[in-house]
């Protein structure tokens, strides 16, 4: 039995083609997703990610326990509202989930992770929780919906469908959230465009939804998620990091405090590894599209160097293949390599990632 | 769903309509593009190319996933449709004027063994069952 998020029947209503996604019966797309993308990069579109979990820790001195459970240092959110990027490693540094924290108040910090990996994170929560904060009260939010509205013309569009909202809103910066009546509003988003992700009560998402839609909104799916997101050069848990990879080796370098006097949950792991991969940006120069998990060769001063793509497609905005890609820390920006695809090996060139922000292309 | 009457198919979702000239003209399928979503990509047979039945003969890769498309019948590739190659999203918009290669068939009996609309049809049904 698939698991369905409050709005399942809005979108079987609005035709979307629903499939399988770790369990979770989500829309794929509502009949094209390349029209979707194109709408997301160029107005505003909306995606139901309710399936991933917001938990919620209460209690005294919430961030101590969170100094030691995540990779980023949470000591950098000081104004309230305030939102954190971070991994969530094991004791050797592998990865068990990329998440947002939310600074509320010292009392009360929101931590928003992925639908795949929710329930062992929470689990993970509880038993660090046990061992270390047992005052502290950690509770999974499935009463709770999530829309993300995307896009250059989103955050209007939220303006004149929640009354009194653009007042309170706009002068949020990116990774800043506030509350206005029912609804958690935060300037956070997984597409590389401006917009809002949204938490309200599950009861309340399809009439919310369906205002967003009167409001010119339009409903996009899974698939041009994962798209935008590629652009974007966000990562992908599952695909492009794992409890296998450190952040080190995954492009996330930049969201590890290694400086602090902190200690944190996979520190001693990260400062003793020798990091031998990255995570790096290809464009397809042959035709074909690049798709995860095909091999990527390169020679390098005579030695050969075999990397993989992690996740790949076919970019709308650029309207070529692009990818990101584990490959040797030999291999650099400018670099050609080979990949693999069916019988042929298909040239590529290795970029720096973002490949899209804003509408723009930057590579 | 879309089939239509005048066409022949094959199993694996490709689509054939016999010429007056004795070739047959291929695509695939409104079912295959429905199933594969957005088309990105076309890879076409070489003209001249001799293929055998069931033989993976072009690549139709839509956002989603790459798929083999199959010769229906064995033959010779007398034409392909070059312009689809930069406009593969034709191919999402009416699948039956998409085709994608002509070919000259070399045993016109393997004509006979391809699916009529009805069968086709119910293959589909079932598929979605």
């Amino acid at each position: 039995m698939l698991k369905m998020t409050p709005l399942n029947q809005t979108h079987r209503d609005m035709n979307a083609k629903m499939v399988d996604f770790g369990g979770w019966d989500m829309p794929l797309h509502y009949g094209s997703q390349l029209d979707e993308h194109h709408k997301v990069r160029q107005d505003a579109g909306m995606f139901d990610v309710s399936h991933m979990l917001p938990v919620d820790i209460k209690g005294d001195n919430v961030r101590d326990f969170l100094r030691r459970l995540v990779a980023n240092n949470v000591d950098k959110l000081t104004l309230p509202g305030k939102a954190l990027y971070s991994c969530m490693l094991t004791p050797q540094g592998g990865i068990i989930d990329d998440l947002i924290i939310y600074f509320l108040s010292e009392t009360w910090f929101r931590i928003v992770v992925n639908a795949g990996t929710a329930d062992k994170d929470v689990a993970w929560m509880l038993k660090q929780r046990d061992a270390f904060a047992p005052h502290l009260e950690i509770t999974p939010r499935r009463d709770l919906a999530m829309i993300a509205i995307q896009g250059p013309n989103a955050r209007a569009k939220v303006w004149q469908v929640i009354p009194g909202s653009q007042s309170t809103t706009e002068e949020l910066k990116l990774f800043q959230s506030t509350v206005v009546n029912q609804y958690f509003i935060a300037r956070t988003g997984y597409t590389g465009e401006d917009g809002f992700e949204i938490i309200l009560p599950a009861a309340d998402a399809p009439a919310f939804w369906q205002a967003l839609h009167t409001a010119g909104v339009a409903p996009a799916g899974l698939g041009a998620r994962d798209t935008l997101r590629l652009e974007a050069g966000m990562n992908l848990y599952g695909q492009d990091m794992d409890e296998t990879k450190n952040p080190l080796e995954s492009g996330l370098a930049w969201t590890v405090d290694l400086k602090s006097e902190r200690d944190f949950i996979g520190k001693q792991a990260l400062l003793d590894a020798s990091v031998t991969q990255q995570l790096i940006g290809l464009v397809l120069i042959d035709r074909g599209v690049l798709r995860s998990h095909q091999q990527v060769v390169s020679q390098q001063n005579g030695v050969e160097y075999q990397g993989e793509i992690t996740s790949g497609g076919f970019s709308p905005t650029m309207n070529q293949s692009i990818a990101l890609a584990r490959l040797s820390v030999q291999i650099a920006v400018g670099d050609e390599v080979d990949v693999l695809v069916r019988d042929k090996k298909l040239r590529a060139k290795v970029v720096k990632y973002p490949f899209v922000r804003n509408g723009k292309t930057l590579v | 769903m879309s089939v239509p009457t005048n066409l022949k198919y094959s199993k694996s979702h490709e689509w054939v309509k016999p010429e007056a000239d004795g070739t047959v003209t291929v695509g695939i399928t409104h079912h295959a593009q429905e199933l594969l979503g957005d088309m990105v990509f076309i890879e076409l047979p070489e003209v001249g190319r001799t293929l055998k039945q069931k033989e993976e003969c072009a690549v139709a890769e839509s956002v989603k996933a790459a798929a083999d498309v199959y010769s229906p019948i064995s033959g010779v590739v007398t034409a392909v449709n070059s312009p689809l190659v930069d406009e593969p999203g034709k191919i999402n918009e009416d699948a039956y004027s998409s085709w994608l290669f002509k070919l000259k068939p070399s045993n016109a009996a393997e004509l006979d063994g391809l699916l009529d609309a009805a069968a086709y049809t119910k293959l589909v049904e079932n598929e979605d069952h």
